[in-house]
C-alpha cells in the first residue's frame, strides 16, 4: 500500500502556553485537495503554522507524519526541502532581495537536496518565465524586491508563483483568498488548479466558501475549538455557507 | 615607528616647510600657512570634543606618516572660483580639515553650463603603505548641467587618507555623487564633503563605507536657494574591530527644499559605528520637506552603534520625519525564507545582503555596484 502523504494524529498544539489545537486528526493522500474551514479562532492558522514549523508554536502532544516520517522533528527549511510548502496569509516583504534571486536560491537548494542539477541565472530565468504564466505574472516582478510594494493580490500571486517554482508535494494555502478582489481571486485560483496534480496534495485553509467555488475540494473539514467537528465532500462547504458556523460550533461543545 | 603626538607635529612641521617652499602661488601659500597654524593649535581631534566623543583617532596621530604625492594627473590649475571655494573651506572644523588644506593637492572639476556628461567622472586613490594622502577635490556643476561623480578610496595596508571634497551645484544642475571607501582594514580614513546647492538643483549622493580600521566621514549640505533637493544616503558595513563615524549636517536655510537621508549600518564582530545626523530647518525655511532615517543591523552581541539623529526646527510650515533603529534580523522575515527551503545561515545572509542592497542598489554605475555586491557577499561568506 502507498504511504500516506500527510497524517496528523491527535495533534495538540498552541502558542505562549495557550492550547489551540486540541486533538486534531487529518489524513491527506496524493492527488487530493482538502479544505479546512472554520470560524476565527478555531485553530486554522495554528495548524498551518505548526505544519510549516513556525518557532513560536509549540506542539504539546500528537504526531505528524509526512510520507511516514516524523515531520515535527524537522526544521522549517528541512520540511520545505522535503516538499512542504505554505503560502502565507500575509506574505513577508524582503527589501533589497530580488524575486528572481530569492526564487533561484530556493529552487537550487531543493535541487541540491534532491541531488539534481542547479540552474544558473539565465537558465533559471527561462524556467521562471514559464512558471509565471501560471499566475499571469509580468516578468517585471522578477527584478523587484520580494513582495515589496506589491498589492495584496500581487503578493498572493507571488506565493502561488513560488509554489509553482518549488513544486511541493504538499501545499498549505493559508487564507490565500483573504483580501483579494474577485479578479485576483480568480487568477490565484486558476493558478492553483493548474498546479493540482495526481502527485501532490493541497490543503486550503479558509474562512469563506468563496474560494471553493473556484478550487473544488475533494474533502471539507470543519474546525471548531481546535478539533475537526464535521467532515464531508464539497457540498459541506455550501451547507456551511448557508447555515453559518454557529451550526457546527455546537458540535464542538 | 610610533611617535608621540608632539614629535609627530614636529615631523609634519618639517614636511610642511618643504610643501610651502614648493608653493608658488602667494594666495595659496597664505592659505596653507593659516591652515597649518590651525592644525598646530588644534592638533588631532580628541574625544573630549563633543563631535568626537565616540571616535578615538589616537592610533592615526601616533603613526609617523610620509606625506605622499597624489597620482600624476590628479592636481589641476586653480581658477578664481576654486580659490574662492578653498577660502570658504571649513578648516576650523577640526585638525584633520586644517591638515588637509595645509597639504592639499587640489583637483578642479568643472561641468560646463547646460552640459550633460553621460560618462561618470571618476577618481580613485590606491595609496601605499606608510603614506599619507591629502586630496582635495573641487567640483563645480554649472547651471543646468548634469553629471555623475565617482570617488573610490581603495588604499592598501597602513595608509592615512585625509580627503576633502567641495561641491557647488549651481541653479538647476543635477549632480549624482558616489563615494566609496574600501581601504584596507589596517588603514585610516578621514573624509569631508561640503556641498552647496543652487536654485532648483539636485544633489544625489550615496556614501559607502566598508574599509579602514578607523574611518570618519563628515558631510554638510547647505541649501543656498529655493526648490533644491538633496539625497544623502549611506551604508557602513563593518566587521572585526573596525570603527566608522558619519557626521552629517543638512541645513535648510531657505524655503521649499527637500532632503532625504537614509543611512544603514551592518555591524559584525566587535565593530563600532557612530551616526550623528543634524538637520536644521531655519526660520525662513518654510515648505521644507526633510526626512532622515538611520537603521542599524547588529549581527553580533559585541557590535555597538551610537546613533543620534538631531532635528532642529525653527519654522512651523514644514514636513519633517526622522528616526533611528538598532536591531537584529526580523524573525518573521527569517521564517519566511526558511519555509522556502533556504538553510538558516543562507537565509540570514540573504536578509543582511538585502538590508545593505537597499543602499547599494542606488548606485547607477554597474561595474561599481557589482563590485560592491561582491564585497558584501564576501563579507557574509556567501554566494548568491
Amino acid at each position: 500500500m502507498e504511504i500516506m502523504l500527510l497524517e496528523v494524529k491527535d495533534l495538540r498544539a498552541g502558542i505562549e502556553g495557550k492550547e489551540i489545537l486540541k486533538g486534531l486528526n487529518l489524513q491527506v493522500n496524493r492527488g487530493e485537495v482538502h479544505a479546512i474551514m472554520g470560524p476565527n479562532g478555531s485553530g486554522k492558522s495554528t495548524l498551518s503554522k505548526v505544519l510549516a514549523g513556525h518557532p513560536s508554536y509549540e506542539v504539546i502532544s500528537g504526531e505528524v507524519l509526512f510520507e511516514g516520517k516524523d515531520l515535527l522533528e524537522l526544521e522549517p527549511d528541512e520540511r520545505a526541502r522535503e516538499g512542504v510548502f505554505m503560502a502565507f496569509q500575509y506574505p513577508v516583504e524582503v527589501p533589497g532581495v530580488s524575486n528572481s534571486q530569492f526564487l533561484r536560491l530556493a529552487y537550487n537548494e531543493k535541487m541540491k537536496h534532491l541531488g539534481q542539477e542547479e540552474l544558473d541565472p539565465l537558465e533559471f530565468n527561462d524556467y521562471l518565465k514559464e512558471k509565471a504564466k501560471i499566475v499571469d505574472m509580468d516578468p517585471q516582478f522578477f527584478k523587484r524586491s520580494v513582495n515589496e510594494g506589491f498589492s495584496g493580490g500581487e503578493k498572493k500571486r507571488n506565493e502561488i508563483l513560488q509554489m509553482a517554482v518549488l513544486e511541493p508535494k504538499l501545499a498549505i494555502l493559508d487564507e490565500t483568498d483573504s483580501g483579494l478582489d474577485i479578479d485576483a481571486l480568480r487568477i490565484v485560483a486558476e493558478g492553483v488548479n493548474k498546479l493540482r496534480s495526481e502527485d501532490n496534495a493541497i490543503i486550503l485553509v479558509t474562512h469563506y466558501q468563496r474560494l471553493l467555488n473556484y478550487i473544488q475540494p475533494d474533502f471539507v473539514h470543519v474546525l471548531a475549538d481546535g478539533k475537526i467537528v464535521k467532515e464531508g465532500g464539497k457540498e459541506l462547504a455550501l451547507e456551511l455557507e448557508e447555515k453559518g458556523y454557529d451550526w457546527v460550533k455546537g458540535a464542538a461543545r | 615607528m610610533v611617535l608621540s603626538t608632539a614629535v609627530l607635529e614636529t615631523q609634519f612641521t618639517e614636511s610642511f616647510k618643504e610643501k610651502i617652499a614648493g608653493e608658488k602661488d602667494a594666495g595659496m601659500r597664505r592659505l596653507r600657512e593659516e591652515a597649518f597654524a590651525v592644525f598646530t593649535e588644534k592638533g588631532f581631534p580628541s574625544q573630549k570634543e563633543e563631535e568626537w566623543k565616540y571616535t578615538n583617532v589616537a592610533p592615526v596621530a601616533k603613526e609617523a606618516w610620509k606625506i605622499a604625492a597624489m597620482p600624476a594627473g590628479f592636481s589641476s590649475e586653480l581658477d578664481e572660483d576654486a580659490v574662492r571655494l578653498l577660502q570658504k573651506f571649513d578648516l576650523e572644523r577640526n585638525g584633520f580639515t586644517a591638515l588637509n588644506l595645509a597639504f592639499a593637492e587640489v583637483a578642479v572639476i568643472r561641468i560646463p553650463k547646460d552640459t550633460i556628461i553621460e560618462e561618470p567622472i571618476s577618481f580613485s586613490l590606491k595609496g601605499e603603505s606608510g603614506n599619507a594622502y591629502f586630496p582635495h577635490t573641487i567640483v563645480i556643476a554649472e547651471a543646468g548641467s548634469k553629471a555623475t561623480l565617482v570617488g573610490v578610496y581603495d588604499s592598501g595596508d597602513n595608509v592615512f587618507t585625509n580627503a576633502a571634497v567641495q561641491i557647488v551645484v549651481e541653479d538647476n544642475a543635477n549632480l549624482t555623487h558616489y563615494r566609496v571607501q574600501k581601504d584596507a582594514q589596517t588603514s585610516y580614513h578621514y573624509g569631508v564633503t561640503e556641498v552647496e546647492l543652487g536654485r532648483g538643483s539636485v544633489y544625489n549622493s550615496t556614501n559607502i563605507n566598508l574599509g579602514a580600521e578607523i574611518s570618519r566621514h563628515d558631510i554638510d549640505v547647505k541649501f543656498n536657494a529655493t526648490g533644491a533637493e538633496a539625497w544623502v544616503d549611506g551604508l557602513y558595513m563593518l566587521n572585526e574591530s573596525q570603527h566608522h563615524d558619519t557626521h552629517s549636517s543638512i541645513d535648510h536655510a531657505v524655503p521649499n527644499c527637500v532632503s532625504h537621508q537614509t543611512y544603514k549600518g551592518v555591524l559584525n564582530d566587535h565593530s563600532h559605528a557612530v551616526f550623528n545626523g543634524k538637520v536644521f530647518v531655519r526660520l525662513d525655511a518654510s515648505g521644507t520637506d526633510a526626512y532622515q532615517q538611520n537603521k542599524n543591523l547588529l549581527l553580533s552581541n559585541d557590535a555597538r552603534v551610537d546613533t543620534k539623529p538631531q532635528l532642529e526646527i525653527f519654522n512651523d510650515d514644514v514636513k519633517c520625519a526622522h528616526g533611528a533603529t538598532v536591531g537584529q534580523l526580523e524573525d518573521e522575515e527569517l521564517f519566511y525564507l526558511l519555509t522556502r527551503g533556504l538553510p538558516e545561515n543562507l537565509a540570514r545572509n540573504l536578509l543582511t545582503y538585502g538590508f545593505a542592497e537597499e543602499i547599494i542598489n542606488k548606485i547607477g554605475v554597474e561595474s561599481i555596484k557589482n563590485e560592491l555586491d561582491e564585497i558584501v557577499l564576501n563579507r557574509l561568506g556567501t554566494e548568491i
